[in-house]
């Protein structure tokens, strides 16, 4: 067991330095000079030279690698040429919304996928099973942004209990924060619900047709303790794998959703970024995006090796 | 071969096995009728996309205009329909362009031992990046036009396609034909193609269908982001894109739009649950 730990942390670690590696070349395939790039076309030959310096782009492009390793590593992510902050300060200031959002979107994908994907593969091929399986299948059809409009367009503007946009202005309350993210969340959440519902359903029919189901109906345990205890308990851990992998991709839908409903989240800031070609900050975002990402995914790597000792990396 | 196939020995072909699943039938004949209505476009709506009429601007659904007007008296019904053209060929694009990139890392990781281990790496990190995230950063980088969208998206997508190709691939690998075609001296590359590539084609298919349709939602999402394809090409996301600045006064410009993403989405992926269902058993229960 200690060895498999210690495969995956090497593991993890490759990724990690391959990822770093791509969001590095990344901003280099760029035509041209990132620097005229990120200045526009009124830029002078001075200010290019300036920033190309304060971006270190003069240096050799194995120089400028191992001193963006070595920023990494010390925390430093750079600075967001726009907002003339380091990026990390950048992303931190506006990490509460898409913290929450992201939080209850996940809740409320969990509370529906769970017992819809449980019951569906309980009574598999049933009519509840194939509304719910089509369900799924057409949220997963739905572009999240246009979702997140017609749910603006009818409870904000007609019916008015919302603001359209923002996150309440300066000095707003936590409630008021709060009930500005209901219907960004709720049009995540019901997205994500798709994915959840479907893997589930595969991973509770899964289950359910093994030996120790059997064996607990046969003891004459009642239906709800075989479906419940035995059944759910062992379909759980790839479940909560799904949950926690949609937990990392809800950046991408937040990316989306913050910007049709106006919150000053990660998302937008990452839109921003990109519309006005604010490359260190694209940077870190992909970075801390794409690092969480791999750190999920080996926590759920190390969780499955403790509960399951059959299990070896 | 024509002996045996007339012989009544053929396999049921793809769409005689597709007509036994009417969800994934049905899922097909919706996707031929929405690309016939995109080629037809001049021939279905008597307006141009473009023909301003600023009289009529904002002019809900009515007979006239099935669909309204937007914000320029153009007709929305003949929007949606041209939009559909460069909407479907962007994903069909995507698609074409990550498996061309993805079935040539699936098969050196499949198929040669020593590459296995630093491309499947490369492909876990190409993975660890949302699919939106990744696209809009190499767009950013690469600059906003179709094309770069297209390149974008392929890279996003290839590594899921070089994924599966490498998992067939070293199954196929091991079979005993392979084994043969190398006894026999068969140069590799023509291995590759002849022996491992042909096999390949069902779990090909099926995630390529996926593709397709997460590639129509990828692109309408950039585009509706203001970072794909310029405003002034109609796609269905820039038809949302300004449809969301009349919100109030005429929901109809972004409601048809998102219709017409979400029948299409939909009609794909019933084609690819029908086609993993019965070309790829194995693969059923995956999500």
């Amino acid at each position: 067991m200690i060895r498999s730990a210690f495969n995956r942390i090497f593991g993890m670690l490759i990724v990690m330095a391959l990822v770093v590696t791509i969001v590095f070349v990344i901003v280099r395939v760029t035509p041209g000079d990132p620097a005229a790039v990120m200045l526009g076309p009124d830029a002078t030959a001075a200010d290019i030279a300036s920033l190309r310096q304060r971006l270190g782009l003069d240096a050799s492009i194995p120089q400028q690698f191992l001193s963006y390793i070595g920023g990494i590593l010390r925390g430093d992510f750079g600075q967001s040429i726009f907002l003339n902050m380091p990026v990390t300060d950048a992303l931190w200031q506006r990490a509460e919304p898409t913290f929450f959002l992201t939080v209850f979107s996940l809740a409320i994908a969990t509370l529906i996928a769970l017992p819809v994907g449980v019951l569906s593969a309980y009574w598999r091929g049933s009519a509840f099973d194939q509304a719910a399986t089509t369900l799924a299948m057409f949220a997963a059809s739905i572009p999240s942004f246009w979702l997140g409009l017609i749910f603006m367009q009818f409870f904000a503007v007609k019916l008015g209990w919302f603001d359209t946009s923002g996150y309440g202005g300066p000095g707003a309350s936590f409630g008021e924060r709060m009930h500005h993210l209901v219907l960004p969340a709720v049009t995540l959440g019901l997205i994500s619900s798709a994915l959840i519902t479907r893997f589930t359903r595969a991973s509770m029919l899964d289950v359910l047709n093994d030996d120790y189901v059997r064996t607990a109906r046969s003891k004459g345990m009642s239906e709800w303790r075989v479906v419940v205890k035995h059944a759910l308990k062992n379909a759980l851990i790839p479940i909560l794998t799904v949950i926690g992998l949609t937990a990392a991709l809800l950046i991408s839908g937040a990316i989306v959703t913050e910007t049709v409903f106006g919150l000053p989240g990660v998302g937008s800031l990452i839109v921003s970024a990109v519309l006005r070609r604010d490359y260190p900050l694209i940077q870190g975002a992909l970075l801390v995006v794409a690092g969480l990402y791999v750190l999920v995914n080996f926590i759920i790597d190390m969780l499955y090796l403790i509960v399951d000792p059959r299990v070896r990396y | 071969m024509a002996a045996i196939a007339q012989s009544g020995f053929r396999e049921p072909n793809l769409l005689m096995k597709m007509a036994s699943r009417p969800t994934a039938m049905a899922g097909l004949l919706i996707i031929i009728a929405m690309i016939v209505l995109a080629l037809l476009a001049p021939v279905i709506s008597p307006y141009d996309p473009a023909q301003l009429a600023v009289r009529n601007r904002l002019q809900p659904p009515t007979w006239q205009h099935l669909f309204g007007t937007d914000d320029l008296g153009r007709d929305v019904f003949t929007r949606v329909l041209y939009s559909g053209r460069t909407s479907i060929t962007v994903g069909f694009a995507v698609v074409i362009f990550a498996s061309v990139v993805g079935v040539f890392l699936g098969l050196l990781a499949g198929f040669f031992r020593r590459l296995d281990a630093p491309v499947s790496r490369l492909i876990d990190a190409m993975m660890a990046f949302p699919d939106i995230l990744l696209a809009i950063a190499l767009v950013a980088a690469l600059g906003a036009s179709a094309t770069n969208v297209v390149i974008a998206l392929g890279v996003v997508y290839a590594p899921r396609l070089a994924r599966v190709v490498r998992a067939s691939t070293l199954v196929i690998r091991e079979l005993p034909y392979v084994e043969a075609a190398r006894a026999l001296g068969v140069p590799t590359p023509v291995i590759l193609v002849r022996h491992v590539l042909r096999n390949l084609t069902s779990p090909l298919l099926v995630q390529a269908t996926f593709i397709f349709a997460n590639a129509i939602l990828a692109e309408a999402g950039l585009s509706f982001l203001g970072v794909g394809i310029s405003p002034d090409i109609p796609t269905w996301g820039t038809l949302i894109s300004v449809g969301r600045q009349y919100l109030e006064q005429a929901p109809w410009i972004m409601w048809f739009p998102g219709g017409a993403i979400i029948i299409t989405v939909l009609s794909l992926q019933l084609v690819g649950d029908g086609l993993r269902d019965f070309l790829d058993p194995r693969l059923a229960k995956d999500i």
